[in-house]
């Protein structure tokens, strides 16, 4: 069936805090659907949207699919309940950066070496909203909260960094006022088969306001990130004119034009690379001594666990003697009182 | 000496030995033998947590004891006629357990100054005078050495070789109780013919060898046949571990309900056989995840149910408590989940192996918030079968999780079972919402309360639950007297589930001085304790159900004089009656040792409790 971006908005109001980046992404979100949709025959019955604890995780009762909304840190464990139940199912899922990397970390690195097929929204404000401003596991160094009154003295997480080193088979990095390219992320997440993880950078205008404004402001943004595409040369900056080398076997910014640098000496992006080397450097690179990358980091093939699971059931099936439960019964050592 | 051979009505066996010592599995093949000669038949494992504990020490002694009979009987006894000792230490540790007419077989070669000393025996001690048991028939036999020779022809290194010594025991045993050897020759055969085929024959031989030997020598002076049970239904039969009849038992809800089978789980003793036994079941369509932890499990479980799945998650004490806020949400959300519980000794890590009941009042209290669930409990191994049915038949149908307790006694143990007919048990029917229906998540069933189940992918019945408080239409609410009409009507719609259940079953007069209550694995020890003192005027009855209790509940307490509640824990069952209903005289007889009762001690506590 075709939709449109109406099909899949709830009559629920929507309830984060005016100003909220999460507002944004929802926005894409329900873009994205309906292409997903069109590209994968899908019907809106088979989404269902799980969440955990945390402003993002009220996401399910904004969109008109099938949702669940967990408890705080279980959303993945959830979500991979409901796609070995049901494969057929495409299931979408929304956590914070406490909700995936703290209280669920465990479950949120087992999702990604399982490669279960779920596509995973992780909203990270760096910061805890609901519960009023406590500083999260990927708050800077040093950021001052109600917890951290004289700063952090803990290192953060980059959700990419850990995504990749666990061989995560999917990861992309969205911005919230970037609405066309996290629409554009959200789709191809979905067209992934595996675990398909979008780090959504969001703004938390309360607690945390202006946490990714070094590259979120529209006048510098064209020169502090990187938008990477498949395919594509690694060329970024408001003139299209710096571009990433590599040098020995570090990452390198260049300029075009300079030192006799030419576009055939740019590095081209290539998300498909089994490699996880390079998607590493990219995913690990800060402004301002590189540009964010943004978009489809890495986007590989691999075995999933929910085909996994359905095809040994099937192969069982087809070799094994015991067909009902009857045949269970009475299988093995038996006798009969006469 | 005069040979004699005397038919038995029962007798009680134990063998004992290091726990890498094979003392399980002889003890297992034993009982197998006796089963497909028609013994009535129960066993108890009683292994210590370590996998190898360090050799020769009492803390590494793992016991296996059965108990066969010609007649029904309900406990692995509580005395045995024979031990078999495989070193000091065996004999140290299962010395209390010994009838006065008890034969003990030991390993002579083992009883060197050095093991004696491990084993805490003084130097220069008879360890048999230690223990006050010489007068007992001890035969020592050289069962190290007899079977380093009896091996040799096949030329095997000492470490394999040693490794058949539990066979020359059994085949000792299986002489005194005249044990036919072709069952276990069959099992050697099977076991070791894909991996070790050379294993085949020196196993056998030393199995052989230690019948012979047993007949060769005169220190046994009497061998014993046990008659087949005559009295028993007629049918086919099969041996059954409580927790191979619990992965069962969820497999056949399966196949009655039509909704796939799915279990998240994560090993844990002495839980984890069911999640083993239901990954080899895919054949029927089970679907198992061994999760990363015990809450993710249940969360797993949680998912699977909501998109249509009969979900299930197995555990033992410390994995219910880390899965209590996920029950939250799944008491919350009002979808079906079965939770097994096989309880062992706590608090904490506690004695993992050991048995106990000391997990009730988690089941019953154990989450935030007004939390009501199901609970109800297996009481035999077999038994365990039709409770795992019947706790995935009440989530099912009422839209609730449920709590089944059973306990490492019954999980590890095992019994003869009369295989049932598929044909006999009920079609299992939740209430599944329809394609495009009008669909309201928290609408009720007039009768039992349960809301319907709109299982994700359904066209046309999109809707949101989770863990937030909502109103009857589905819409989170933290109105005042919506929440409190939600928390009583979650209570009443688990209260309505007695109207499905049995009601309680008393054996004895129907009224009285004294009712034996228990609940749960103690069954089959109350049940022959009970028969012991049915002439005194005793009645008896086990509850299955807990949470709701049957609905005969309080008319049959309080037609007794005095209620004596045997568990297994401090006193929760007890407690909880009391809280329950007014004016019943209520005793208390416990047991918190992670060791199952001895009927005597139950005996003992009722005509106690009589004088009184």
């Amino acid at each position: 069936m075709e939709y449109t971006f109406k099909d899949f908005k709830s009559d629920q109001q929507v309830r984060w805090c005016p100003g909220c980046g999460n507002h944004a992404i929802l926005a894409a979100l329900q873009r994205a659907m309906p292409e997903v949709c069109k590209g994968l025959s899908y019907d809106l019955e088979t989404f269902v949207m799980v969440s955990g604890i945390g402003c993002s995780s009220r996401l399910p009762y904004y969109l008109n699919t099938f949702g669940f909304h967990g408890i705080h840190g279980r959303a993945t464990a959830i979500s991979t309940g409901i796609k070995v139940a049901n494969p057929k199912l495409t299931v979408w899922q929304t956590s914070g950066d406490g909700d995936a990397l703290a209280i669920g970390g465990n479950h949120f690195i087992h999702a990604i070496r399982r490669n279960i097929d779920i596509n995973l929204l992780l909203f990270n404000n760096q910061i805890y909203g609901l519960t009023k401003g406590q500083y999260s596991p990927t708050s800077k160094r040093g950021t001052i909260t109600k917890t951290s009154p004289y700063g952090t003295v803990e290192h953060p997480f980059n959700p990419g960094s850990l995504v990749i080193g666990a061989k995560g088979t999917f990861f992309a990095r969205g911005l919230d006022v970037e609405m066309k390219l996290n629409e554009e992320i959200m789709i191809a997440a979905a067209r992934h088969d595996g675990t398909s993880v979008c780090e959504m950078l969001t703004n938390c205008v309360i607690f945390n306001d202006g946490a990714h404004k070094n590259i979120s402001d529209a006048a510098t943004r064209a020169d502090r990130v990187i938008v990477l595409r498949h395919g594509e040369k690694m060329i970024f900056g408001k003139n299209r004119d710096k571009g990433l080398v590599l040098d020995g076997l570090k990452l390198k910014v260049v300029t075009l034009g300079e030192d006799g640098i030419t576009e055939d000496d740019i590095l081209t992006h290539d998300a498909h690379s089994n490699n996880i080397g390079i998607h590493f450097m990219l995913a690990e690179m800060k402004y301002p001594d590189f540009p964010v990358a943004l978009g489809v980091i890495r986007d590989v093939q691999d075995y999933t666990y929910d085909d996994g699971v359905r095809d040994q059931v099937e192969e069982v099936k087809a070799k094994s003697k015991i067909t009902c439960v009857q045949d269970l019964l009475e299988s093995g050592s038996v006798w009969e009182v006469k | 000496m005069q040979h004699k051979v005397i038919d038995a009505q029962d007798v009680v066996l134990r063998f004992a030995g290091d726990s890498g010592d094979g003392m399980q599995l002889v003890g297992t093949l034993f009982a197998n033998t006796s089963a497909l000669l028609g013994n009535s038949l129960s066993t108890f494992p009683d292994f210590p947590a370590e996998i190898r504990a360090p050799q020769g020490t009492v803390s590494g002694v793992s016991g296996f004891q059965v108990h066969i009979a010609s007649s029904k009987i309900t406990t692995p006894g509580d005395l045995c006629d024979l031990l078999v000792a495989m070193n000091p230490a065996a004999l140290k540790t299962n010395a209390k357990f010994l009838k006065p007419t008890a034969t003990v077989i030991v390993d002579e070669d083992m009883f060197t100054d050095q093991l004696l000393d491990k084993a805490g025996f003084k130097a220069d001690e008879n360890p048999f005078e230690a223990l006050k048991i010489e007068d007992r028939v001890i035969v020592s036999a050289k069962i190290t050495s007899l079977t380093l020779d009896s091996v040799a022809p096949f030329g095997m290194d000492r470490k394999a070789a040693l490794k058949c010594k539990n066979m020359f025991a059994l085949g000792m045993a299986c002489f005194i109780y005249s044990r036919p050897l072709d069952y276990i020759e069959s099992y050697l055969q099977s076991k070791f013919a894909k991996k070790h085929p050379e294993m085949i024959e020196p196993n056998k031989k030393v199995l052989f060898d230690g019948y012979n030997y047993a007949s060769n020598i005169h220190a046994i002076a009497n061998t014993y046949t046990v008659a087949p049970e005559t009295d028993i239904p007629k049918g086919k039969y099969r041996n059954i571990s409580g927790n191979q009849a619990t992965a069962w038992g969820l497999i056949a809800a399966s196949e009655k309900s039509g909704r796939p089978l799915f279990c998240g789980s994560y090993p844990i003793t002495p839980a984890t056989t069911i999640l083993e036994e239901l990954a080899i079941h895919k054949s029927l369509g089970v679907k198992t995840l061994q999760a990363e932890d015990e809450i993710a499990a249940i969360c797993m479980a949680i998912g699977a149910s909501y998109a249509g799945n009969l979900a299930v998650t197995t555990t033992s004490g410390p994995g219910l408590s880390l899965k209590s806020e996920a029950l939250g949400l799944a008491v919350m959300a009002e979808l079906p989940l079965v939770v097994i519980d096989v309880q062992r000794a706590g608090p904490s890590t506690g004695i993992p192996t050991k048995t106990e009941q000391t997990d009730l009042n988690q089941a019953l209290y154990g989450r935030n918030g007004e939390c009501p669930c199901v609970v109800m409990a297996s009481h035999s191994p077999s038994q365990c079968f039709d409770a795992a049915f019947n706790a995935a038949k009440i989530a099912l149908e009422h839209m609730t999780p449920v709590i089944l307790l059973s306990e490492g006694f019954l999980g590890n143990g095992s019994e003869p079972w009369l295989i049932p007919s598929m044909k006999d048990y009920p079609t299992i029917q939740p209430p599944i919402a329809g394609i495009g229906e009008l669909y309201s998540p928290y609408e009720r069933d007039s009768h039992t309360l349960a809301r319907k189940w709109a299982i994700a992918g359904t066209v046309g019945l999109e809707h949101r639950v989770g863990g937030l408080e909502k109103n009857p239409k589905g819409v989170i609410s933290s109105d005042p007297d919506n929440h409190e009409k939600m928390v009583a009507l979650r209570a009443e719609k688990v209260q309505r589930v007695a109207a499905s259940i049995p009601e309680l079953e008393v054996c004895g007069p129907k009224q009285g001085k004294l009712l034996l209550v228990g609940w749960g694995g103690t069954y089959g020890h109350l049940f022959s304790a009970w028969n012991e003192l049915k002439d005194e005027g005793v009645a008896f009855a086990q509850f299955d159900y807990i949470m709701p209790l049957p609905k005969n509940a309080g008319e049959v307490l309080s037609s007794y004089d005095k209620i004596l509640v045997c568990e297994l824990n401090s006193g929760h069952f007890a407690d909880y009656l009391k809280g329950r209903f007014d004016n019943l005289n209520i005793v208390k007889c416990n047991k918190v040792q992670g060791q199952p009762f001895a009927v005597s001690e139950i005996v003992a506590a009722a005509r106690k409790a009589m004088e009184e």
